[in-house]
């Protein structure tokens, strides 16, 4: 094998705007995350775990320590090649859902498929497409307001999905939907990362959330203190 | 990202917030109108100007004779039967002289059939049209003949054809010339205002001879009031005055001490101040137009700072999903440069409509030329660039998680 999907080393993150003494957001955590795992990152608030889905998801930079993307050191890219990476192999879902409220569901959902340069038609089947396989083929020329908050997150997963992304960052993607939807959303992405092995990295505060995924990564104060599968029978604490 | 995506991109978001937009565009709007309206005032202006400064003559200096005094009362200049036509033939000798038309002006009335019109009859010389560039339309000059043996041959300006003869041919025509019968040999050519605003074409032309000696009784035989003289070219028209002056003071024996008994006036030196006023006029309102062009432009850069700084969020989920620096860059640009350009192109539509209602409501002339549309067109899409590139720019420059983070 040519190397790990995702391989951290030492990965630091300091905020040039910390009051002094301040310890860093992150620091040396070292991790390997392999093609088609489903990981959940957990930690209170503050203990580095929206750094670390922003450093992975390649909207931050670490300011120490190295990260391979399929074997390649994302250090040297540039920030148009970031952008790139970011269209091509990632898709993001968002606690607040970031749907553009101007254009349609269908139009947002073929949002990255315009920065890469996909053709109209290309776009527009994809995204049908896409909302067919979140369940909401009827809804493309819905615009996101007129949508309940599962429906709008729904149409962000189509959105991550729409450029075949190898990995999706789901940041409390379930923070604002009820217990119900929640359980729906869950179900979702326990669906696609069975049926099209994509890999999913999931942050969360919530246990029963976090149960969905195989593996878990605790936070704390910057550092990784727990890595290893999830056990399904401590859901409750 | 192609082109057209973005064009709708932008299209959409300016449809979002129609009144901004709109007034946004209003600054941009009014910045080319009044570009477009002064400048078309301006070159209307400099264009009736420039009309009457050719339709003189080119190189021309004008000899007056000198004025008469009766007592203590002095006459002014062209009363005294200084010139000669004499004078006119030494003038014509000089070097740095093309032509000579010594002229002699009166009033009369001229009758054809039942119509009649009082008009100014010049006698001139068969130099006068080439002197004064005035073609003859119809028929034929005046000739050496005409003026040696003083015929009775008229030729007449369009606007003592139109009193006279209507849609008639008057080529071949006898009319009379306080009284006496004239044969019109030819029509003049319509030549338009004089620079003081004067009717040319309300002129009929003699032979100098016929002038002297039929029409105006002349107590001084062979006197001229006025003549045109034109310098063989235009520097040439300094030292040609100079050189007339020296020889009429020779010829007319006149003391170092006395004063000349006529006046050369340097008609070139007239047109350029007169071209050089309307060009300074169509400066000024060109520099109000760009004035109000710059606080349109101004106005853009404001609101499309406030566009940037109001999606800086949008701008961060743009970034998570792929889009590039130059992609943020573009949009926004766009979005400025679709304000000018529509702004602009109602600003051409009401600058053009605006001065044609001046011209109008003012009666003077407007001049539009493609060039002044292209030009206010090419501005206005400049000013967009210009003044939309640094919030663009700035919004492009944001990293995607501060972006994100935005509220």
């Amino acid at each position: 094998m040519a190397g790990h999907f995702i391989a951290v080393e030492n990965l630091g993150k300091q905020y040039e705007t910390a009051a002094p003494g301040t310890p860093p957001a992150l620091q040396s955590v070292s991790l390997t995350i392999a093609q088609g795992e489903f990981v959940a990152v957990m930690g209170p608030s503050g203990s580095g775990k929206s750094t670390f889905m922003n450093i992975i998801g390649l909207l931050d930079t670490p300011t120490s320590g190295s990260y391979r993307l399929n074997g390649q050191d994302v250090a040297g890219l540039s920030t148009d090649e970031l952008a790139h990476v970011r269209n091509k192999v990632f898709g993001f879902v968002f606690q607040g859902f970031n749907l553009l409220k101007r254009i349609s569901s269908a139009e947002n959902v073929a949002l990255p498929m315009v920065y890469s340069g996909a053709s109209g038609s290309d776009r527009r089947r994809r995204a049908a497409e896409m909302l067919g396989k979140v369940g909401l083929a009827a809804y493309g020329d819905a615009m996101p307001n007129r949508l309940s908050g599962g429906q709008q997150q729904r149409v962000a997963i189509a959105r991550a999905l729409a450029s075949h992304p190898q990995l999706i960052l789901a940041d409390e993607p379930t923070g604002n939907l009820d217990t119900q939807t929640s359980v729906e959303i869950m179900g979702l992405f326990t669906a696609l990362n069975r049926e099209t092995g994509v890999t999913i990295l999931l942050v969360t505060h919530e246990h029963d959330i976090a149960a969905y995924a195989n593996r878990l990564i605790r936070f704390k104060d910057g550092r990784v203190v727990h890595d290893g599968p999830v056990i399904h029978e401590s859901t409750a604490e | 990202m192609n082109l057209w995506s973005i064009i709708r991109e932008a299209w959409r978001s300016l449809g979002a917030n129609k009144l901004r937009t709109a007034l946004t565009m209003l600054g941009m709007v009014i910045g080319v109108a009044a570009v477009v309206l002064m400048l078309a005032v301006g070159t209307g202006a400099q264009n009736q100007v420039n009309r009457a400064v050719t339709s003189m003559g080119s190189n021309l200096l004008v000899i007056l004779s000198g004025s008469t005094s009766s007592g203590t009362l002095r006459f002014g200049s062209g009363n005294a039967p200084t010139l000669t036509t004499g004078d006119a033939e030494a003038i014509a000798r000089l070097p740095d002289v093309q032509a000579v038309a010594p002229t002699f002006p009166g009033g009369a009335q001229v009758a054809y059939g039942v119509a009649n019109w009082g008009t100014q009859v010049l006698g001139v010389t068969p130099e006068y049209t080439a002197v004064r560039d005035w073609p003859v339309e119809s028929g034929d000059m005046i000739t050496e003949t005409d003026v040696r043996s003083a015929t009775r041959v008229a030729l007449l300006g369009a606007t003592v054809v139109e009193k006279l003869f209507d849609t008639e041919d008057p080529v071949g025509k006898t009319i009379r010339i306080r009284g006496q019968p004239f044969q019109v040999i030819g029509a003049l050519k319509k030549k338009g205002q004089s620079l003081d605003g004067r009717d040319q074409d309300d002129s009929v032309l003699v032979p100098i001879t016929t002038a002297q000696s039929k029409l105006f009784g002349n107590r001084f035989p062979g006197t001229v009031r006025f003549m045109f003289v034109q310098a063989v070219s235009q520097e040439a028209t300094r030292s040609a005055e100079n050189d007339i002056t020296l020889l009429l003071r020779q010829r007319h024996r006149i003391q170092p001490d006395q004063e000349d008994d006529f006046t050369v006036r340097n008609l070139t030196q007239v047109a350029e101040a007169a071209s050089a006023t309307a060009r300074i006029l169509s400066l000024m309102l060109g520099a109000i137009g760009s004035i109000s062009l710059v606080v349109g432009g101004i106005g853009i850069m404001n609101i499309m700072l406030v566009s940037v700084t109001e999606r800086t969020r949008e701008i961060g989920i743009r970034m998570a999903i792929g889009a590039r620096k130059r992609d943020v860059l573009m949009q926004f640009l766009l979005e400025a440069l679709m304000i000018c350009i529509v702004g602009g192109l109602v600003g051409i539509a009401i600058g053009v409509g605006g001065a044609y209602a001046v011209g109008k409501a003012m009666q003077i002339e407007v001049a539009f030329s493609a060039s002044v549309a292209l030009v206010a067109f090419a501005v206005s899409a400049a000013t967009g660039i210009f003044f939309g590139f640094w919030p663009a720019r700035r919004a492009a420059s944001l990293r995607p998680v501060e972006a994100l983070r935005y509220e």
